[in-house]
């Protein structure tokens, strides 16, 4: 467990390794609450690493799918395997429970709500370490600054209870949270629709910085589909519970064949916004501004 | 997360009080909140340093004051048998306090523990916590608690056993419906997702954030409290002569009140009356300030 100290820096040469191990597959997965079917028969593969869109309209059945992803929510059927292991039943013991935790993390819609007003960020983050890793405290505490470096947290920020933060602060210990049991799939559900627009594109460009240098796959839900398309490689779309269409992003947002894909696509406001761009915009703005790092 | 969940307890998850210390909340700020967390602590001061603070032993009996006015001998007059009102007031502050602290301490650890196990496990567990205490709630406390004495014997433990039981609901049911909105809040939902496990959650994470509100209801139990092991020791139920207590002083004095005697039975009960409003005041301001800050 110690290699996972220098994780960010090396994980490039291990990449191969773990891709046999990574996949995630979702098969044919259900859940009704009371006679409504919110998610029917829902199936899609992230490959290791890569980036996987789930787009459709509010109460199709996005967030539930993603809850059944990470256990808070127990589907009526279907198969959710991460490198083959499945994982649509309940855990039966502690390891089963660490090992799952492992495989796939998430990262809520809401930080104001997704971190604990009682815990300090710096201790937010070392909780899970000390969970699943077995780290001397020196190891722990660099880690932690490690994690939170990777997502533009300094010292200041890492002894601040949440409410000292700002929107944008708090995503950004959520997905250091999300990061440090080393996922293999780190599931976004809406996780900049929060925030507002210039923090999103912060936060974007962030998490691909992320998704290049840990080799994580990202499930991203979002209505977003700007935002969509800039971050993923593949999408899935979802009409009341159902995928009806699936393929690459750039090819099912140009060109797409189903008449709701289209209508969705329709309904976008700005389809020519680039949150790269507008990151980079911004972070020229900041260091004209002398450099102080803000959310 | 998903704010379409349906919550059936926003209804139910408030204080519960009696009917009449409703009124008690328009005092719950400014300097009456200040001035009843005063006369608490002068009450605690009181009933710990009683032996020190006590100009008689409130047990000698002095034939020749009976029932003596106040004077600059006997402040608040002797009772029948020519004891110092005063003393035995000082001293009736030690079981006045000690029998509501043992009820509200036994009731609320066994209210949380029974709420939180309610809300956390749902299902069976959930139906058959709730319906044994809808079950207490329904016997009238006071009843239970005088079959308690007739079958263990008067004396502080028994009623307070009784009481106790009878007080677990209404920290019970307040705790399962402010722990089942706790569990469904996003931070404890990521707690899960860490790979945590259930009791640990609970403990660490979700019963120290539920604990101001459950501390108001406490505070405020511990006024009824106060008021009912008085009530039983006025009956004759608790507390008995010659130990002093509040409630046995009051009915021990009637009897003075036929000879224009006010204070053996007017001096307890004002202590009481007094007790109770402050201990009211202070849980209902708790109460807000936990209602503001959460807000
Ligand atoms: N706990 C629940 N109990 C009952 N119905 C639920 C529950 N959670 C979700 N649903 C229902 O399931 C359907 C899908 O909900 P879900 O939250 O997955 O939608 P979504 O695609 O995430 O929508 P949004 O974009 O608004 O977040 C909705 O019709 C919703 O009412
Ligand atoms: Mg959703």
């Amino acid at each position: 467990m110690t290699g996972s100290v220098t994780r960010t820096s090396g994980t490039t040469g291990d990449k191969g390794a773990d891709a046999v191990d990574a996949t995630l597959e979702v098969v044919d997965l259900c859940k009704a609450f009371g006679g409504h079917r919110a998610v029917d028969g829902v199936s899609f593969t992230l490959a290791p690493g890569g980036s996987l869109g789930i787009v459709g309209e509010s109460g199709c059945g996005k967030t539930t799918t993603a809850r059944m992803l990470v256990g808070l929510v127990s589907p009526d059927s279907g198969s959710i395997r991460v490198g083959g292991r499945e994982r649509s039943a309940p855990t039966r013991n502690r390891a089963e429970r660490l090992a799952r935790a492992r495989e796939m993390q998430m990262v809520f819609q809401d930080p104001y709500l997704s971190l604990d007003p009682r815990v300090v960020v710096r201790e937010c983050v070392e909780e899970v370490l000390r969970l699943h890793f077995d780290l001397t405290r020196e190891q722990r505490t660099a880690r932690v600054v490690e994690l939170l470096d990777q997502v533009g947290l300094g010292e200041r920020e890492a002894s601040a209870l949440p409410k000292a933060l700002s929107g944008g602060q708090r995503q950004r210990v959520a997905i250091a949270r999300a990061l440090a049991a080393e996922p293999k799939v780190l599931i976004l559900d809406e996780a900049v629709a929060a925030l507002d627009v210039s923090i999103q594109a912060q936060i974007l460009d962030l998490l691909a910085g992320i998704r290049r240098d840990a080799g994580v796959g990202f499930l991203f839900v979002s209505h977003d589909l700007a935002v969509v398309r800039h971050i993923t490689e593949d999408v899935v779309v979802l009409r009341g519970g159902r995928v009806v269409e699936a393929g690459p992003t750039v090819d099912v947002l140009t060109e797409p064949r189903h008449t709701y894909t289209r209508l969705l696509l329709d309904s976008v406001p700005r389809v020519g916004w680039d949150p790269a761009r507008i990151a980079a915009d911004r972070r020229a703005l900041e260091r004209e501004a002398g450099g102080s790092s803000g959310d | 997360m998903s704010t379409l969940r349906i919550d059936r307890e926003a209804a139910d998850g408030a204080i519960v009080r009696r009917p009449g210390f409703g009124l008690l909340r328009a005092l719950r700020q400014g300097p009456l909140f200040a001035g009843a967390a005063a006369v608490l602590v002068l009450l605690v001061l009181i009933a710990v340093f009683a032996p020190l603070i006590a100009p008689y032993d409130p047990d000698a009996v002095d034939l020749t004051a009976t029932l003596a006015g106040s004077s600059s001998e006997h402040l608040l007059g002797a009772d029948q048998s020519g004891r110092d009102i005063l003393s035995r007031v000082i001293h009736g502050a030690r079981t006045g306090l000690l029998g509501p602290l043992l009820v509200v301490g036994i009731s609320t650890f066994l209210g949380i523990a029974i709420g939180v196990a309610a809300a956390w496990r749902g299902g069976w567990i959930d139906a058959m916590l709730s319906r044994s205490m809808d079950l207490i709630f329904a016997f009238p406390g006071m009843l239970v608690a005088i079959l308690f004495v007739a079958v263990f014997g008067s004396g502080l433990t028994a009623p307070v056993i009784a009481m106790s039981v009878a007080y677990t609901p209404y920290v019970g049911r307040l705790v399962r419906s402010i722990a089942g909105q706790e569990k469904a809040r996003p931070y404890i939902e990521s707690y899960r997702v860490q790979g945590w496990s259930g009791w640990t959650i609970c403990v660490r994470h979700l019963i120290p954030n539920i604990t101001p509100t459950v501390l108001a209801q406490s505070a405020i139990n511990f006024g009824y409290a106060l008021m009912d092991l008085a009530a039983l020791s006025y009956l004759g139920f608790g507390v008995q002569p010659p130990d002093s207590d509040w409630g046995s002083m009051i009915n021990e004095g009637q009897a003075a009140l036929l000879q224009d005697a006010m204070l053996p039975s007017f001096a307890p009960g004002l202590c009481i009356v007094v007790a109770v409003v402050a201990f009211g005041i202070v849980g209902e301001g708790i109460a807000d300030r936990v209602a503001k800050r959460e807000r």
